[in-house]
């Protein structure tokens, strides 16, 4: 009886000291754009690569195109480093003063930046942009939300099939043609060299897996009639996960090792060596010419269901946007147009290797390098793109997909629990997300 | 991390202590009549003394428990701190989000199950390693100390590596010596948990032991004597004599590892790749950082902050309530 008393006098201080200090509310911030002007600074964030010469020199290219042709106006390109740009962003979201005009952005990001206020509607400016034309359905719907544009794509990423040339060479098989084919190959390997994983896949690998649950037909989720359903859990979708999780066993990958990897990991073993296959990314390629296996690698598109079939890939890649706080809207628009632009596009896949996003000039790029004809091949089979709602950031996050297959791989639940749990899961984000 | 080991009320204790006796007449056991006299005489005079005190601790402690609470009752995300959508009051819809989904039952009770072992595992190893400190020569108790305060001063994330490496599956030396092949200690839940146990408990007994330490050294000689002269054990001798006349000590040093321990961030995060494998080894505070960081539901991460408040509020509330009971004044 004491006790409450006790607690209750604090606990009225507190209640108390708290009433004082209403006026301070959380921040939030404005956030909207402070005029137009036609001349001074112009501020750009782009991402810090490792090695990022070439791409400073490429877009330093087209900065100082931007610059001869307005008069009085300057621009300032700083590189964030990746790792930290979500706080990053965040915070140039949060206090407009401080923050750029023009940034680049992950394209999974896209309608979670639109959702907090923070990039502009550029549909208008896009849709008469003469070049916008050519640019790939797959990159475009990666900018897109409801219906709205909120910026250029910049690059796309593809995931392919790496494989070791000379372990295939010595035991004589080929690379796989089908998905059960891809299975058999990789257990194969597995039993006549214990020491390599026949194809090294991760339990917390997204999208190394999501191929296989779009070749089955499957998918994360669905628009229907205006709300996003998640249909990881349709039978199709569930034929996916379980072709996925087979890949994880004494036979090819053990969980207890595999089921932690995420893509980096995987590409680490592979390229350390200790795999004789993986879905790896035309990014990938540096972190695997490095290592061990460098030199020794071809790769080609990820099998479908059926001979002749790829499995669809994740369209990933950056964005470029205008920020809604922006104070030269017209002038960043047109520097965004610029930096993501056809010329500067052909620049950057010469300096770096990003695929480009315009059809035309990624079928010229395939002339010029021939490591990126897989990935292209891939991409111009149909590739497929994450939910554009703004609660996808938030399931990504929250590591929903992950959790899903590692409970799968690791024998917790079956594929039919798992499943509907994420679906569960997924739902409730898109009803919260509205 | 760790306060320092010489001052004899920690920060949490010390404002629980407050907390737990609000200024005023004394009250429980009869005292003599001084307090009550001086009581209300002084006036504003010691409440112009404490100021400063209180100042600090309105600004550094007061303002952000109110910030959180205030936030735990909003909708409250990245939308709303960069203007995209309006701020609007939930009343207790946050809580009842929280209380209604499944997994978080199970953190928390992951989170106190973790926490009480880790608790129990520290004073154990603390309180032999401190008995033992008095029974040896100058020079291993020299080692022993500097071994302590070695794994004291590794910032946590340091030692997370090194015991991550140390069980390493290919690499790790335990596995060689212990003959267990490639067994993965982070793969099943109890390994993992049972693996970052050791390491909380690794870097956090030395706080205990030289605590402990300082206190049995503070104990009369002549009562160790007399134990050891009627012939008593040396767990009969910790159990009847050093453990009731520690018994402040012990309750400090118990009251830091349960807030220290059910906090946990560092060794679950870096050891379990931020949860373990489908999420199997969270706990509260990570589990907090995953809803107000990663996925910017800074509102919901307060709501898991309120909750663990209360919890640790109530724990030690309810600790200093029976040792209060049993008559010892803290």
């Amino acid at each position: 009886m004491n006790l409450i008393a006790r607690i209750a006098a604090p606990a009225a201080a507190l209640a108390l000291a708290g009433l004082a200090a209403t006026a301070c509310a959380p921040a939030t911030s404005s956030g909207a754009s402070q005029g137009d002007g036609k001349t001074g600074t112009l501020r750009v964030w782009l991402f810090r690569e490792v090695g990022n010469a070439p791409k400073e020199k490429a877009v330093d290219a087209a900065v100082a195109g931007f610059v001869e042709a307005h008069e009085g106006v300057d621009v300032r390109v700083e590189y964030i480093p990746v790792e930290t740009r979500a706080e990053r962003i965040k915070a140039a979201f949060n206090d407009p003063e401080s923050a750029p005009d023009v940034i680049e952005y992950g394209n999974t990001d896209t309608a979670g930046y639109v959702e907090d206020g923070g990039l502009a509607d550029v549909t208008a400016e896009f849709e008469a942009w003469d070049e916008a034309a050519d640019t790939d359905p797959a990159a475009r719907q990666s900018v897109t939300v409801d219906g709205r544009v909120h910026g250029a794509p910049l690059f796309v990423g593809a995931r392919a099939l790496y494989y070791r040339t000379d372990v295939f060479a010595d035991l004589g098989i080929e690379p796989p043609g089908t998905q059960d084919e891809l299975v058999s190959t990789a257990k194969r390997i597995r039993a006549a060299r214990p020491e390599l994983y026949g194809i090294a896949v991760g339990g917390a690998n997204t999208y190394g897996a999501l191929p296989f649950i779009w070749a089955h037909g499957g998918g994360i989720a669905e628009l229907r009639d205006g709300v996003w359903t998640s249909v990881i859990d349709s039978p199709a979708s569930r034929k996916g996960i379980a072709a996925y999780a087979a890949l994880f066993g004494e036979d090819n990958c053990p969980a207890a090792t595999c089921a932690a990897m995420g893509g980096n990991a995987t590409i680490t073993a592979f390229a350390a060596g200790k795999a004789a296959m993986v879905i790896g990314g035309d990014f990938s390629r540096r972190a695997v010419e490095a290592g061990e296996a460098g030199g020794r690698y071809a790769v080609v598109p990820l099998p479908g269901v059926r001979e002749g079939e790829i499995a669809p890939a994740f369209a990933g890649g950056n964005n470029l946007g205008v920020l809604r706080s922006t104070g030269h809207r017209t002038l960043a628009v047109d520097l965004m147009k610029r930096l993501a632009g056809k010329e500067t596009q052909a620049a950057l896949f010469e300096a770096m290797g990003f695929l480009p996003t315009f059809t035309d000039v990624r079928a010229a790029a395939v002339g010029k390098e021939p490591f990126a004809a897989p990935f292209i091949e891939t991409l111009g089979s149909g590739s497929r793109f994450v939910p554009a709602t703004p609660a996808w950031g938030q399931i990504d996050a929250s590591l929903v997909l992950p959790r899903m297959f590692q409970e799968v791989v690791s024998g917790r639940k079956d594929v039919r629990t798992a499943a509907s749990d994420a679906a569960r899961t997924m739902d409730a984000a898109f009803a919260a997300a509205g | 991390m760790r306060p320092d080991p010489n001052a004899t009320a920690p920060p949490g204790a010390g404002t629980a202590g407050t907390a737990a006796r609000p200024p005023g007449p004394a009250r429980g056991r009869p005292r003599p009549a001084a307090p009550a006299r001086t009581g209300r005489r002084g006036g504003a005079t010691p409440w112009l003394y404490l100021a400063p005190a209180l100042v600090v601790l309105a600004a550094l402690l007061v303002y952000p428990v109110y910030q959180l609470g205030l936030i735990s009752f909003l909708e409250y995300t990245q939308a709303q701190v960069s203007g995209g959508q309006p701020t609007t009051f939930q009343g207790l819809g946050n809580y009842r989000t929280l209380l209604g989904d499944p997994r978080f039952r199970d953190v928390l009770l992951a989170t106190v199950l973790f926490a009480a072992a880790c608790v129990l595992a520290t004073l154990a190893v603390g309180c032999t390693l401190a008995v033992l400190l008095t029974r040896v020569r100058a020079l291993p108790r020299t080692a022993l100390m500097l071994a302590s305060l070695g794994a004291w001063a590794t910032p946590a994330v340091t030692g997370s590596t090194v015991w991550l490496f140390l069980f390493d599956p290919d690499l790790g030396p335990v596995n060689r010596v212990l003959s267990l092949g490639d067994f993965s200690w982070t793969y099943g839940q109890y390994s993992a948990f049972l693996l970052v146990l050791l390491e909380v408990v690794w870097c956090s007994y030395p706080f205990v032991m030289v605590t402990v330490y300082a206190g049995i050294r503070a104990i009369p000689e002549e009562v160790l004597e007399a134990a050891a002269l009627d012939g008593a054990s040396s767990w009969r001798t910790w159990r009847s004599v050093m453990a009731p006349m520690l018994r402040p000590i012990l309750v400090v040093v118990t009251i830091q590892s349960v807030i220290w321990d059910f906090k946990v961030f560092t060794q679950i995060y870096v050891m379990t790749g931020g949860g373990g494998i489908a999420g199997q080894n969270l706990v509260l505070n990570v589990y907090a950082y995953q809803k107000a960081f990663a996925s910017s539901q800074y509102s919901l991460g307060s709501a898991v902050g309120v909750v663990m408040l209360l919890i640790l509020l109530a724990v030690t509330l309810v600790y200093l309530r029976l040792l209060r009971r049993q008559g010892e004044d803290i």
